[in-house]
C-alpha cells in the first residue's frame, strides 16, 4: 500500500468514526465558548470561527513546538525541524498530486505527516549508519524535499500557481474544524510521548554517552524525537507556514535559555514565552491583515531580544554567582 | 560471547580477556587482559592515544570488540542490564561548550533514571539525590545552573549523579581535564573517600603521579598493558619509559614508538 493510499484510508477511517465526532464536539465548544467571551468583551475578531480555530491552533503549537524544540536546541539539532518542514511540504504536495489524479479527497496535512515521518525515520538511519548529524545530509534532505514538492505541484497545476502560499507561509483563515481536531490529536500523541519518556529524552539531550552507560537505548529516542518533531512541524505548518515552521521550535527556546536555570524550568518558560507570541501574532496579524506565520515569529524574535536583554540585566544582579572558570585549563587531547 | 562462569556475588566487576579492538587496520588496544576486583581503586595510564579512553568505553560495552571479550559484573558488557549498578564520568565533563540549562540536582536526578524507568522519580529518589550531593559536598550548589559551576565543582555533581544512582563501580575517564589543580587534590581525597566506603574505582587520569600517590594497583597501557600491579613497583619499573618512549629501548617485549 502506498503511503497516500494508506493515508487515504487513515483519514476516511477517523471522518466517520466517534472519537472524531467527539473531538469535533470539543472544537465546537470551544469556539462556542470564545465567541461567548468576544460577544461579551466586545472583542471583534472572535466573531469569527476561523480565529475561534486558529486561536486553539495556535495555544497547541505554542505548548508542542517547544516541548519538541527545547529537546533539538540543547542537542544542537535545530536544523532539523526546518529540514522536515521542507519534506512536509513534499507531503502536502503529494497529497494535492494524488487528489487531482485519483480525484479522491485526502487532506494534505495526512499526507504531510506520512512523508515527514518517513523523512525523519530517513534521517536517523544516515546520522546512525554516518555516525553523526551532518549539516550536508541535513541540507541534502531538505533541498530534496522542497524540489520535490515544487515539482509535484508545477506538474500537478501545470504551472507553480495554486495555492501553494498557504503552505509556505501558513493561513489563518483556512484553519477548518477537521484541521483544528488533527491537531488536537497530534498534540495529544506528542504530549503523551514527551510525558512518559521525559526522563529518556532529558538523558539523551544531556549526555548520550552516559545516558548508553545507563542503560538507554539511544537510537531508538532518537527516533522517536525526530519522528515528534515531524508530527510537529506539520501540525504547525498549517499557520506558521513550511518556510517559518522550524522558528517555533527554535526562537522560544532560545530566548527560555535566556531565563532558566533548570531544564524544566527552562521547558515551562519556553512554553510561556511562546503562547505570547503566538497570541499576540496572531491578534496583529488579524488586526493589520499581515501573514500569520510571519507575524508570529517576529513577535516571537522580540520576546527572545527581551529574554536576552532581562537575561544580562538578571546575570549582572547576582554578579557573586558568575562562574568560577577554571582557567589555564586547555583540554588535553582524547584517545 | 564467551560463557560467564562468575556470579554477582564475588566475582570480578570487571574483566577483559584477550581484548582486541581497532579503527582499520591497526589496533587501537589489543590482547589487553584486566580483571578488577569489588573494592579495588584501579588507575589505567599511558601516553595520548593509547587507547585508555577506548578500552573504558569496550569494557562499558559501548564497542564491541574486534576478538576477545569483556564483562561487567559477570555479564558481556555488550549486554549488560543492570545499568544503574555502574556510573560514569566521562572526559568532557568540564567542558561547557554546550549551553544547556540545567541545574546540579537535576543532573544528580539523572542518577535514578535507571532506577525509574518510565515510572515517575519519587521522594525517595530525589533523597537518594540530596545524600549524594552531601557525600560530594556540594549541596549548597543543588539549585545552580551545572554551566555556572567550576570544572571542580561541575566533577563532583558527575561523581554524585553515579552515587544517586548507587554505582558499585565508578568509571572515570580523564576527569581531572580543566580542573585547577586545588581542586584535583580535593578530588582525590574525595575519591580515597569513596573507595574506603567500598566503591570500585577504575579510573584514566594522565597525572601519573596522582595514580602513584592514590591508586590501589597501576595499569600502564599503549595499546597494550605494560604494566599492571602495584603503584611502588610501578614507580619503580621501567614499564613507564617503555610505554611513553622516553628512553627507546626494545629488548623486552612491545613495540616501542
Amino acid at each position: 500500500m502506498t503511503p497516500a493510499a494508506l493515508s487515504a484510508v487513515l483519514l476516511s477511517v477517523p471522518l466517520v468514526s466517534a472519537p472524531y465526532d467527539l473531538l469535533a464536539r470539543l472544537v465546537g465548544l470551544w469556539s462556542d465558548g470564545l465567541g461567548w467571551v468576544g460577544e461579551r468583551l466586545g472583542i471583534e475578531m472572535l466573531d469569527y470561527v476561523f480565529m475561534h480555530h486558529a486561536f486553539l491552533v495556535g495555544a497547541l503549537i505554542a505548548v508542542m513546538a517547544p516541548l519538541i524544540g527545547t529537546f533539538l536546541v540543547h542537542r544542537q539539532l535545530a536544523l532539523i525541524g526546518d529540514a522536515l518542514a521542507h519534506t512536509a511540504f513534499a507531503g502536502v504536495a503529494v497529497g494535492l498530486f494524488v487528489n487531482s489524479l485519483l480525484g479522491t479527497g485526502i487532506s494534505p496535512y495526512v499526507t504531510a505527516i506520512v512523508v515527514a515521518v518517513i523523512a525523519a525515520l530517513a534521517i536517523e538511519l544516515i546520522s546512525e549508519t554516518t555516525d553523526a548529524y551532518n549539516d550536508v545530509s541535513m541540507a541534502i534532505v531538505l533541498s530534496t524535499g522542497f524540489a520535490l514538492g515544487a515539482v509535484l505541484i508545477s506538474l500537478n497545476s501545470g504551472g507553480l500557481a495554486v495555492g501553494i502560499n498557504q503552505y509556505l507561509f501558513g493561513n489563518l483563515s483556512t484553519v477548518s474544524r477537521e484541521n483544528a481536531v488533527l491537531l488536537v490529536v497530534l498534540f495529544a500523541v506528542v504530549a503523551l510521548v514527551v510525558t512518559v519518556t521525559y526522563k529518556q529524552l532529558l538523558y539523551v539531550t544531556f549526555d548520550e554517552t552516559a545516558a548508553r552507560v545507563a542503560g538507554v537505548n539511544v537510537p531508538w529516542y532518537n527516533r522517536l524525537m525526530t519522528t515528534l518533531t515531524a508530527l510537529v512541524v506539520v501540525g504547525a505548518m498549517q499557520i506558521m507556514g513550511v518556510i517559518l515552521v522550524a522558528a517555533m521550535l527554535v526562537v522560544p527556546v532560545a530566548a527560555a535559555a535566556q531565563l532558566a536555570r533548570g531544564f524544566r524550568e527552562a521547558l515551562l518558560a519556553s512554553v510561556v514565552l511562546a503562547q505570547i507570541a503566538v497570541l499576540v501574532g496572531i491578534t496583529l496579524s488579524f488586526r493589520y491583515n499581515t501573514t500569520a506565520g510571519g507575524t508570529i515569529v517576529l513577535v516571537a524574535v522580540a520576546v527572545y531580544v527581551a529574554a536576552v536583554l532581562a537575561g544580562k540585566v538578571q546575570s549582572r544582579r547576582v554578579g557573586d554567582e558568575t562562574p568560577e572558570r577554571a582557567d589555564g585549563a586547555e583540554s588535553s587531547t582524547s584517545d | 560471547m564467551s560463557g560467564s562462569h562468575t556470579g554477582d556475588g564475588d566475582g570480578p566487576l570487571v574483566e577483559a580477556r584477550d581484548l582486541t579492538f581497532g579503527y582499520a587496520a591497526s589496533p587501537v588496544v589489543e590482547d589487553v587482559d584486566l580483571r578488577v576486583e569489588r573494592g579495588e581503586y584501579v588507575g589505567i595510564v599511558g601516553p595520548n592515544g593509547s587507547g585508555k579512553s577506548t578500552l573504558l568505553r569496550l569494557l562499558l560495552g559501548l564497542h564491541e570488540a574486534d576478538s576477545g571479550s569483556a564483562e561487567l559484573l559477570g555479564h558481556p558488557a555488550r549486554a549488560f542490564a543492570e545499568r544503574e549498578r555502574v556510573g560514569y564520568v566521562a572526559q568532557d565533563v568540564t567542558e561547557d561548550e554546550k549551553r544547556m540549562p540545567i541545574t546540579v540536582s537535576e543532573v544528580v536526578l539523572m542518577g535514578r533514571f535507571p532506577h525509574a524507568g518510565f515510572g515517575r522519580v519519587t521522594a525517595a529518589d530525589r533523597e537518594h539525590a540530596r545524600e549524594a550531593l552531601r557525600t560530594v559536598g556540594i549541596e549548597h550548589l543543588a539549585d545552580r545552573k551545572i554551566t555556572a559551576l567550576s570544572g571542580g565543582q561541575r566533577q563532583r555533581t558527575y561523581i554524585a549523579r553515579a552515587l544517586a544512582g548507587e554505582a558499585e563501580l565508578l568509571v572515570l575517564d580523564e576527569p581531572t581535564v580543566g580542573v585547577d589543580a586545588e581542586s584535583v587534590d580535593a578530588f582525590f581525597d574525595l575519591l580515597d573517600g569513596l573507595v574506603a566506603d567500598g566503591l570500585t574505582v577504575l579510573l584514566v587520569e594522565h597525572d601519573i603521579g596522582a595514580v602513584i600517590e592514590h591508586a590501589s594497583r597501576v595499569v600502564c597501557l599503549n595499546r597494550e598493558v605494560y604494566f599492571d600491579g602495584d603503584p611502588t613497583a610501578f614507580a619503580e619499573s621501567d614499564a613507564l619509559d617503555r610505554a611513553y618512549g622516553t628512553n627507546v629501548r626494545r629488548e623486552e617485549g612491545g613495540i616501542v614508538t
